[in-house]
């Protein structure tokens, strides 16, 4: 296994778990399910016994590898040089148990149908467009940019809502863009991270393929996950392109004031998520953009930025729901946070965080006081 | 019972009770040198209910039962030594109360260092609690109940002196409060002005009941604080220099290491001490008494205060010391374990000596450090030693390596601080006839059917 050599070697002290400040424990799949065999020193520890053929490659084991949310929070927190590699080592492990073809069945579906459909939906490419019906949004063709919207701004309802809400900005801020509609291909983010290594390597390298006989370097991408797909993983397969997520395009459209907006009253508390934050470290351009509409007062749930509590959508788990259900599923935990702060809107950066936590908005029946939306739509709502 | 399984998951709920072999493989084991024992089951309370449920379902079945924390005490005492359950108490978290002028925290049974450290530096700021080096996981309840250490250990004493009350689930399965609280809804005092009987539960290990709510006392928390670190070569000055120190009363923790690399850390010994104010003017006339108390070893040459590089502070000033855990990586390989026996001060050059000798002979690396327990009554001296936890061969050095300590330790006048069962044989063995009939007492008086951490503080 990749990085057999450093399983050993954590001492599993728990710092991993936390926020820095250690105000809360910060591991999604840690505070779903309870046991220490679930926080990122538990899986080292399995992950060992398993490699010394001390445990077996059980179910219960593989809910345990693939139930981390790949958030990045034990990275960010490890105080060992190792730490760094915490995630990788996880999805090397994942690796493994794909390579023997022993995996949870939502993992397996997954996996089926991106190789079979090239999307987790199962539909067809054709309708990969279809969420640009009725807009002003063109085909690309040679453009300076390609909007790329991945799988679940294609086909999600909720996605194809975000979708159609940025790609309307761009077009206000007079930005030049096109979008591959159905020849669009899935990133691969998440197929990299529930482990099937070959089938995203190759993946990207056909992608990268695709987007050099177009002529495309430059992307504003929809979805965080892809972004750290094309930002964090096609260099080493020899990707060179310029990726930009959606917000660090529009904040400075915004500043210009090329898209002009006019008041908005509203509370709103952002969610950081994890594969724009901790994973690539951007923070602040959706916060710009929030605090350049007038009316809005921003307030921060105590877990942000480096110490943002993730969803649970991560690493696969918003196509697995292996860490869903119950109270103390993340994204309820999540919504709750937000709750205190006293907003009345959670905004969100990234098509599957609105849905998951959506979702949790309606299991804790808060409705009424919390909504969930994405930055682009808030901006929609306060455009002059 | 046919179905324990069952019955545990009758009490909290099916999600949170496992005998499957990922959660017996890991709760069989802490981070140290222990070997393994696998529970039957692992459960994760949330409410004193809850416990005191698990508590009498045990007593009935006459099934072992061990509280654990975040098992980070490294010398097993989380181990379930004949099977049975563990009970992890972490889901219970809550800080129920905060008295800040009568300065005592209430938190429930399973709450972490950290997270008390985070809510008081939020909500009240000028206060803080004695917070100990082991990583901020480590829960409050399990800290006092080994009579752990902290930051302000030189002033008041063992951490468990700082306990203001607790709530215990005896093995009987009776909620039992443990101090003022038993006769008053604030919880100042764990005993006296009556009879202190938190001493029938703190340092046992869960032997004697599982602690399900503690209060601890806060202290004033400065605005500023400040690190300076008084080095000498002379190992003998040691005692005199903490001594010094102590006279101040200027100082809040002193702690002495001494350890090969860095490079510019050989064959000296590093007086660690912290200073607090709230003002500069505080600050600096604490620094100038600390300073001046050290005024003749700086002029007999024999020691002197060492510039801390800014770099270096903020990790000395860390509290917790993360850089701690890191010692467990100096061989790449996840592991260090130390003997830290409780032991006079004057002990200070030997025990220095004895670090070194051990591992010059059992070829390890090491760190040796004190922790001054009150104004130099005593101290806590880590005889630390890391290990790969690939290397078997080095794994069995160091247990070698610290057997000669724990002997060492009780021929030099020392006793265990959170024994493994060995080190406690040893000790029940040497202690006085009376003392371990009265432990042995209390244990079965409380315990009848031996259920509570079976193995530990047990008298033959």
């Amino acid at each position: 296994m990749k990085f057999e050599e450093i399983v050993h070697r954590c001492f599993r002290c728990g710092y991993c778990k936390f926020t820095s400040d250690y105000a809360d424990f910060n591991c999604p799949s840690y505070r779903k399910f309870g046991f220490e065999t679930y926080s990122p020193g538990g899986r080292m520890w399995l992950i060992r016994g398993w490699l010394n053929q001390e445990i077996k490659n059980s179910e219960r084991f593989q809910e345990i590898l693939f139930s981390c949310a790949t958030c990045s929070n034990c990275v960010e927190h490890c105080v060992f040089t190792f730490g760094e590699d915490l995630v990788n080592i996880f999805i090397a492990a994942r690796e493994e148990l794909v390579n023997q073809g022993i995996i949870p069945p939502p993992v397996r579906d997954y996996l089926k149908s991106i190789r079979t459909h090239g999307n987790p939906y199962k539909e067809p490419a054709a309708e990969r467009g279809k969420w640009a019906e009725g807009t002003a949004v063109e085909p690309f063709d040679g453009q300076p940019y390609l909007f790329y919207v991945g799988c679940v701004g294609s086909y999600d309802e909720r996605g194809k809502k975000i979708a159609r809400s940025v790609a309307d900005l761009l077009l206000k801020g007079g930005l030049s863009f096109g979008i591959l509609g159905p020849r669009e291909p899935c990133d691969g983010n998440e197929v990299r991270a529930l482990g099937e290594a070959g089938l995203s390597e190759y993946m990207a390298g056909e992608n990268i393929a695709l987007f050099k006989e177009l002529g495309i370097k430059k992307i504003i991408v929809l979805d965080p996950h892809a972004y750290n797909a094309f930002r964090q993983d096609y260099p080493k397969v020899g990707g060179e392109l310029e990726p930009s997520h959606y917000t660090q395009i529009l904040a400075p459209l915004i500043q210009e004031g090329k898209i002009p907006l006019k008041e908005y009253k509203a509370t709103v508390t952002y969610h950081d998520p994890c594969y724009l934050g901790r994973h690539n470290k951007e923070y602040e351009a959706p916060r710009k953009i929030l605090s350049a509409i007038p009316g809005i007062k921003l307030v921060e749930m105590d877990q942000n930025r480096e110490n943002a509590f993730c969803c649970g959508g991560g690493g696969g788990n918003f196509f697995t729901d292996i860490l869903g259900g119950g109270e103390d599923s993340p994204s309820r935990i999540r919504v709750r946070k937000a709750l205190d702060t006293g907003a009345q809107i959670i905004a969100v950066a990234c098509p599957q965080c609105a849905k998951m936590l959506d979702d949790a908005v309606k299991a804790e029946n808060l409705t009424d006081r919390l909504e969930v939306l994405d930055v682009s739509e808030i901006v929609g709502r306060a455009l002059a | 019972m046919k179905d324990m399984f069952g019955a545990l998951a009758e009490v909290v709920g099916e999600s949170y009770v496992s005998n499957q072999p990922e959660e017996t493989y890991f709760y069989a084991r802490d981070p140290g040198l222990m070997p393994p024992r696998e529970p039957d089951y692992v459960v994760v309370p949330k409410t004193v209910e809850e416990v005191q449920k698990i508590v009498k379902l045990a007593a009935k079945e006459k099934i072992p039962l061990v509280p654990m924390g975040a098992g980070m005490a490294l010398t097993g005492l989380i181990i379930p030594l004949k099977g049975g359950i563990v009970m992890d108490m972490k889901r219970m978290n809550r800080i129920l109360e905060v008295n800040e002028r009568a300065r005592y925290a209430l938190v429930e049974g399973g709450t972490s260092q950290g997270l008390l450290k985070s809510y008081l530096e939020k909500n009240h700021p000028r206060l803080r609690h004695s917070i100990p080096d082991s990583p901020a996981t480590a829960t409050i309840a399990s800290n006092v109940m080994i009579h752990g250490q902290g930051r302000l250990t030189q002033q008041y004493g063992f951490n468990s002196d700082m306990v203001s009350g607790l709530e215990v689930v005896l093995p009987s399965g009776e909620i039992c409060k443990i101090g003022s609280c038993a006769v008053s809804p604030h919880w100042f005092s764990k005993g006296a002005p009556f009879p202190d009987l938190s001493g029938l539960f703190l340092g046992w290990f869960g032997a004697t009941g599982i602690i399900t709510k503690v209060a601890v006392k806060l202290y004033p928390r400065k605005k500023m604080r400040d690190v300076e670190i008084f080095v000498t070569d002379r190992e003998d000055l040691v005692p005199e220099i903490v001594f010094e120190l102590t006279h101040t009363e200027m100082v809040e923790d002193i702690n002495v290491f001494s350890q090969p690399r860095p490079m510019i850390f050989k064959d000296n010994h590093h007086t660690t001490l912290f200073i607090t104010g709230d003002t500069d003017e505080e600050l600096e006339f604490k620094r100038k008494l600390v300073w001046h108390s050290l005024d003749r070893f700086i002029k007999s040459k024999d020691g002197g205060f060492m510039g801390v590089p800014p770099v270096l502070k903020p990790t000395i000033l860390d509290s917790p010391q993360r850089s701690v855990c890191r010692f467990a990586d100096v061989k790449r390989g996840g592991g260090f374990e130390y003997s830290g026996p409780i032991i006079l001060v004057e002990k200070y050059p030997e025990c220095a000596r004895k670090t070194m000798e051990l591992a010059t002979k059992y070829d390890l690396a090491y760190s040796a450090m004190a922790r001054i327990i009150g104004r130099g009554h005593c101290m806590m001296f880590g005889f630390a030693f890391t290990f790969n936890r690939a290397d078997s061969d080095m794994m069995e050095r160091t247990r070698k390596a610290l057997h000669e300590v724990s002997e060492y330790a009780l021929s030099a006048g020392g006793v265990f601080w959170k024994p493994t069962v060995n080190e406690q044989r040893m000790a029940l063995a040497k202690m006085d006839p009376h003392t371990r009939n009265l432990m042995k007492m209390i244990k079965e008086n409380l315990d009848p059917h031996g259920i509570m951490n079976p193995g530990n503080w047990e008298v033959a």
